[in-house]
């Protein structure tokens, strides 16, 4: 058996290397995509509550009906053209990310049971060895959230820190804390 | 039987000491950015064996060919970079997309952050991007990068190296690394290098000289391989 290579940080020039593929706006080439489009906003913050000016948050999400562009999900559930799913941005001087995208439809857990809807996160930055990886929830899943067998491996006081708050018709803001009481689970 | 649709075999968890962990004192920046909360193992759904896919449609040709810059070839040592992309089982990963970037052969970066004072090369930006083939193989061509200062601890160099961005077949083998050069004394002294606990795991990001990849007259080469996590069962034949 092999080991997986040892993770190392990107650094404080990655945008070199990593711009090729931002993509903001994960509808922009699905332009028959069903479903509603939303915004994602949210800052990036350190320990002491300063702005990560130099980060990169990457997406990874299932369409509106649940099914992700992946040869591993052959579940008999349309893919919608034009979708990959995939999303990465650069943080900005003040820390801030912003998505447009489409609300992921419920995908089955490892227990076959729909988890809540979700979308998987990935935060790549100088200081950071290797990558962190969470999940964003919707503030309006309350019903499928409370069910979710990830959210339920959390404890209660952090499980606010996965969910996203409103903010207006199909806006969400959400902010990723690297550090301290409001640190988000990773 | 053969595997449910909605429960793909998972990813293999990191090897004892593999892996660096978040919070490493001697590199400055984890202090304020590693979480310091308990981390969460999440089970393996089809959101964590799924993940972006990315065609050969991604690559254009000479993508992958640091050396073509504006009008001129850059200032340094040629190199060729080549290896295969293995997932944990020894399978090679094909398609699996991988970007690079890197310092000039002064030991500067063409980003505006970087105020080292060594020339900028105009032929050189210092980012590429390919993807492996069936087999697993992939290939650049680039110049050496030079060593560079940084602001980590006093007299702080970082020696010679490549950045490596990987995307395997799922979000969950996602990789960024870095590949660095053999004989490079800055290795002992760097803490972004040392960050790795186990000896022979941080001794892999080492390439190795390799003649079969050197062309005659024209370039050394150097052979990088990289090893994705691979899966921990394999469904019943």
């Amino acid at each position: 058996m092999l080991y997986a290579t040892a993770s190392q940080t990107v650094g404080p020039y990655l945008h070199i290397g990593l711009s090729g593929l931002n993509c903001a706006d994960l509808t922009a080439d699905a332009p028959e995509l069903a479903g509603q489009r939303i915004v994602i906003e949210g800052r990036v913050l350190d320990g002491r509550g300063e702005p990560v000016p130099d980060g990169m948050v990457e997406i990874w999400q299932a369409n509106p009906a649940g099914r992700y562009r992946h040869p591993d999900d052959a579940r008999d559930v349309p893919l919608a053209p034009g979708f990959t799913g995939f999303g990465r941005v650069p943080t900005e001087a003040d820390g801030a990310f912003r998505f447009v995208t489409v609300k992921p439809g419920a995908v089955p857990g490892i227990d076959g049971r729909p988890q809540a809807p979700h979308i998987m996160v990935s935060v790549f930055m100088r200081g950071l060895v290797k990558h962190v990886a969470t999940r964003m929830y919707f503030p309006d899943e309350g019903e499928a959230n409370s069910a979710d067998a990830v959210l339920s491996l959390v404890p209660a006081e952090r499980i606010g820190t996965l969910v996203a708050r409103s903010d207006g018709p199909q806006r969400y803001r959400w902010d990723i804390v690297l550090q301290g009481a409001a640190e988000t689970v990773f | 039987m053969p595997p449910r649709s909605d429960r793909p075999a998972p990813y293999r968890r990191p090897y004892w000491n593999t892996q660096p962990d978040y919070r490493y004192d001697p590199y400055g920046s984890t202090q304020l950015r590693a979480p310091t909360q308990p981390l969460i193992a999440l089970p393996q759904s089809l959101s964590e064996v799924t993940g972006p896919t990315f065609g050969p449609e991604f690559v254009r040709a000479g993508d992958n060919d640091l050396t073509v810059g504006n009008g001129g070839e850059p200032i340094g040592e040629r190199m060729l970079v080549t290896g295969r992309v293995l997932d944990e089982n020894g399978r090679p990963v094909p398609n699996a997309l991988i970007e690079i970037w890197q310092a000039n052969a002064a030991g500067r970066y063409t980003h505006r952050r970087d105020q080292h004072d060594a020339p900028l090369d105009p032929h050189f930006s210092g980012e590429g991007r390919t993807i492996t083939d069936a087999n697993g193989h992939y290939q650049c061509k680039t110049i050496k990068p030079g060593a560079y200062p940084w602001r980590n601890h006093h007299n702080a160099w970082r020696p010679q190296h490549i950045h490596f961005s990987l995307f395997g077949n799922a979000y969950a083998t996602r990789l960024v690394t870095q590949m660095y050069f053999p004989g490079d004394p800055l290795l002992a002294y760097d803490p972004i290098f040392q960050c790795v606990p186990d000896e022979k795991a941080r001794n892999r990001l080492i390439a190795g000289f390799d003649w079969e990849t050197t062309s005659p007259e024209y370039a050394l080469g150097y052979r990088f391989d990289i090893v994705l996590r691979g899966r921990d069962a394999t469904p019943m034949e």
